[in-house]
């Protein structure tokens, strides 16, 4: 069986927040300087700009890993400031729905215009 | 002999951090302040891309004052995040773990961090 606690299991954590870093030290500099190039452009020139499936799959998956990335760093920072353990869970528990709600309704924008 | 006078208490007027420090405690805040605006930009976003008269209203906002200092202050957070990280992989990688070079890497980040911000304040005040 695979132990779900122990010593090992920040290393998966750690991995995961460089892992999701590399990816958006990318991305995002990248998207930032794709919309700098374009901008500046009227309401039908914006809605072009999030027409094409690679740019919607390329921001979905950035958001994604962003969500990721962000969910280590801020349950690191409870984990360090916040020791009442119901009050952490609780915020856990807000993270979550902030992060996993900003994925679910991003998609939603960008798919319905499609 | 009289013991050595030490702090029994952390005077935090008389403490202060190193550069280290402060590149280490700003990329915390910076990374809060980057949470709290994934669900503002996903709003952002939805809104301006619902209709024109919602385009139009969030470029609007964009001209007033106190929506480009918090612009600025986003720009700032993302800067200071994002050089901040580049330094954490690269002393992942037991590069520039020395003294010297890991302070001048904190004066590096809070410098290059600034002078993103500098430029985005330019562009959005001037």
């Amino acid at each position: 069986m695979k132990l779900a606690v122990g010593a090992h299991t920040g290393t998966g954590t750690w991995l995961m927040q460089r892992a999701t870093a590399i990816v958006l030290s990318l991305a995002l500099p990248g998207l930032t300087i794709h919309f700098m190039l374009a901008w500046p452009v009227d309401f039908a020139g914006w809605q072009a700009l999030f027409a094409p499936l690679w740019m919607r799959v390329l921001l979905l998956l950035t958001v994604l890993a962003l969500a990721l990335h962000a969910w280590v760093g801020v349950r690191d920072i409870l984990m360090d400031y916040v020791h009442f353990t119901g009050l952490r869970l609780a915020l856990y528990l807000a993270v979550i729905i902030t992060l996993a709600g900003s994925v679910a309704w991003l998609a939603a924008v960008l798919w319905s215009q499609a | 002999m009289k013991p050595i006078a030490r702090p029994v208490y952390l005077d935090l007027l008389r403490i202060h951090l190193p550069l280290p420090g402060w590149v280490s405690i700003l990329h915390r805040v910076s990374g809060v302040l980057l949470f709290l605006a994934v669900p503002l930009g996903v709003w952002v976003l939805s809104r301006s891309l619902s209709d024109e008269a919602g385009f139009l209203r969030m470029l609007d906002w964009a001209t007033r004052p106190p929506v480009k200092l918090l612009l600025l202050l986003a720009v700032w957070a993302f800067a200071h995040h994002l050089c901040a990280g580049v330094r954490h992989l690269a002393l992942d990688i037991h590069w520039g773990v020395n003294l010297k070079p890991a302070r001048q890497s904190s004066l590096a980040v809070m410098l290059a961090a600034g002078l993103v911000t500098l430029l985005a304040a330019w562009k959005l005040f001037a």
